[in-house]
């Protein structure tokens, strides 16, 4: 019988009925210290510390801040320090703060080469869906099933539906997978991934590099679904070969890998078509991923939705943002650009960004930054001079973590503020109390933080 | 976690879709290392804003896709600590569906509109056993998975059930399941 890629990485990885076996157990400061103290008071340990790899990421500072101790935030820096002594203690590979090895923890891991097709792969933290670009399983837990995984090295899983999502055609110049992402979402709303492990497919999704179907895979979540894949093929295998954590016998994993996408006639639970050439570049306008439009669109009208839920959803979100209906996107000024995050910080998006703003200036209206997703890209990125492009355009170039995709280390947005941001969420207060966010590519930033409003990249020079 | 078979008294309602975890648990208060505590923070900025008001009644009424977002269990956390035995709502996020069940949170699903009933009654009875709400507007039924009930009833924690299947993941590993993959201690 012929089986779809989610299927036979599930059906390798099952111990027993509904217990999954984990390959990789990514750690963080923020979602574990409940989890080790669970841990100690059971008298449990680790079962499999080769199988686990603990970074420090989400409040971490990028002033240039470089060991935990010297934290000034004493919340954060307890955390941090939280973190090393459980690694410490229960013997975890680790790379904190000070390391050249530290990041986001979905940057790091597929960096690192310990991020390979077929695996199993969770980390506490949502965004986990990042790693399946590679042909992996990859999901977010929460910390109750972050102590299930140190201790027995499998989770107790529900078996998710699936669903496959086939792009045809190709992307049109400017416009990128995070747009396509974007459009996707907002096409299928926040809830329309529910219960699912969704396997991006066709034309459009082969011909994209490793860095766009990560950013793609990464957002998964905010469709709602459980974990997002895409089938390994020539471009993933020659992207993991050569890092540290590739197989030792490189030749016979890749024969292995090759048996992982989906089988001819393998079906899925629900297939959805998109024609990828209709994308254009996309800017969210509310305050969640689904409530998003093209840039060439005006902010939608309320009165025009149907229900009387989505409607009050919808003028709430209008207030928050404090748009008016109508409004061209082009007209909409932010006040800060933030390029980052685990969805779009990698060297590549660093490039596509820097080609954008090279030459030319901030408008004097916003202040913007790039924090790259790792170190290893921060030094990559200097290597290549992009540091002095994004520093000589005005941009702050900053040490590497999550930074302002949450604001929980000190860069924030003040009440009110308006950011064009490369991440991930728009909730209400997600960069900070009161902050208005607004979700768009790396070139979109770019091209904005010059502009000091937002553009159409694709004809905008 | 303690069982639960029962949940029963006065109703608290948060009439609003795709409430995320970032407003139930501001991240801010996520820098805690302990795992209690978190109550006095639930919905931080609505409630200091005056935006909404929530009485710890035994039951959250709450709309539909309810704690979609980040993973934070501190969401669930906050919730318990702050009174909630259950919430009821017309569908809720994957991972906090979970993270719930695996605390003893109860999330039990009905449609939209027995949502509203229980909210309009004010008062409900939830029976885990029998997977029923019981309010002034009638006897709903809610499903929950047989295992999730059996922990809930049971009040037992994932971790001891698993290890009292340890031979199967012994066996597992020996049979090479678990060659795949890096050695993350040897990088
Ligand atoms: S960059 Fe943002 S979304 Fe990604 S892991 Fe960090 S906080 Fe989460």
């Amino acid at each position: 019988m012929p089986n779809n890629m989610f299927e036979k990485i599930w059906g390798a990885h099952e111990v027993s009925d509904g217990l999954i076996y984990i390959d990789l157990h990514l750690i963080h400061e923020v979602t574990s210290p409940q989890a080790f103290d669970g841990l100690r008071l059971a008298g449990r340990g680790v079962r499999r510390t080769d199988k686990t790899l603990a970074t420090a990421d989400h409040n971490t500072p990028t002033d240039g801040t470089m060991a935990a101790r010297l934290i000034a935030d004493e919340l954060s820096r307890i955390q941090v320090e939280t973190l090393e002594r459980n690694c410490e203690e229960f013997g975890i590979p680790i790379y904190s703060l000070g390391s050249d090895r530290q990041g986001i923890v979905h940057v790091i891991g597929p960096e690192l080469g310990v991020t390979q097709p077929g695996m199993t792969i969770v980390c506490g933290d949502s965004h986990t869906s990042t790693h399946g670009a590679f042909g992996a399983l990859a999901f977010g837990i929460g910390t109750s099933e972050v102590e299930h995984v140190m201790a027995t090295q499998c989770l107790v899983q529900k078996r998710p539906k699936t669903m496959r999502i086939t792009y045809g055609g190709e992307l049109g110049a400017g416009v990128t997978p995070k747009d396509l992402i974007l459009a996707t979402i907002g096409r299928l709303g926040t809830g329309g991934m529910t219960g699912h492990a969704v396997e991006y497919a066709g034309p459009a999704i082969e011909s994209l590099e490793m860095h766009g179907r990560m950013t793609i895979c990464n957002m998964t979540i905010e469709g709602g679904g459980r974990a997002g894949m895409i089938a390994p093929d020539e471009t993933t295998f020659e992207w993991v070969r050569g890092r540290p954590g590739a197989p030792q016998d490189f030749d016979a994993a890749v024969a292995r890998w090759r048996e992982l996408p989906t089988d001819e006639g393998a079906s899925f639970d629900q297939e959805i078509e998109v024609d990828a050439s209709a994308i254009s570049p996309m800017v969210t306008w509310g305050t969640n991923p689904g409530m998003v439009v093209e840039v060439t669109d005006t902010v939608p009208d309320p009165a025009a939705l149907e229900s009387p839920a989505d409607r009050e959803t919808a003028e709430r979100a209008l207030t928050y943002m404090d748009l008016k209906p109508g409004t061209p996107m082009t007209e909409v000024a932010p006040d800060r650009v933030f390029i980052g995050s685990c969805t779009n910080s990698r060297i590549e998006d660093l490039r596509e960004a820097a080609e954008v703003v090279d030459g030319r200036q901030v408008a004097s209206s916003i202040r913007a930054m790039v924090v790259p997703g790792s170190q290893q890209v921060k030094a990559a990125a200097e290597a290549e001079g992009l540091h002095d492009v994004f520093r000589g355009a005005g941009f702050e170039w900053r040490e590497a973590g999550c930074s302002m995709c949450l604001g929980m280390n000190p860069d924030t947005l003040a009440e009110g503020e308006r950011c064009a941001s490369t991440s991930n969420r728009n909730f209400e207060g997600r960069q900070g109390k009161g902050g208005r966010t607004h979700l768009v590519s790396p070139k979109m930033a770019a091209a904005a933080a010059i502009e000091g409003r937002f553009v159409d990249i694709r004809d905008w020079s | 976690m303690r069982p639960i078979d029962v949940v029963e008294g006065k109703v608290s309602v948060l009439d609003r879709a795709d409430v995320d975890t970032d407003q139930i648990i501001p991240k801010q208060f996520l820098k805690r290392v302990e795992r209690t505590g978190f109550g006095e923070f639930l919905f931080y900025d609505w409630i200091r804003d005056g935006e909404i008001e929530l009485e710890p009644n035994p039951i959250l009424v709450a709309g539909r896709n309810f704690g979609c977002g980040s993973s934070r269990e501190h969401a669930p956390w906050a919730l318990e600590d702050f009174g909630f035995q259950a919430i009821i709502a017309p569908s809720f996020a994957d991972i906090f569906y979970a993270n719930c069940t695996k605390i003893g949170l109860l999330p039990a699903i009905l449609d939209e509109e027995h949502c509203r009933a229980v909210a309009e009654a004010g008062e409900a009875r939830i029976d885990v056993d029998d997977e029923t709400v019981t309010c002034a507007a009638g006897v709903f039924e809610f499903a929950v998975e047989s295992d999730v009930k059996y922990r809930l009833l049971n009040g037992l924690d994932d971790i001891g059930i698993t290890l009292e299947n340890g031979a199967a993941i012994d066996t597992f590993e020996q049979g090479g399941g678990a060659d795949r993959g890096p050695v993350t201690t040897a990088i």
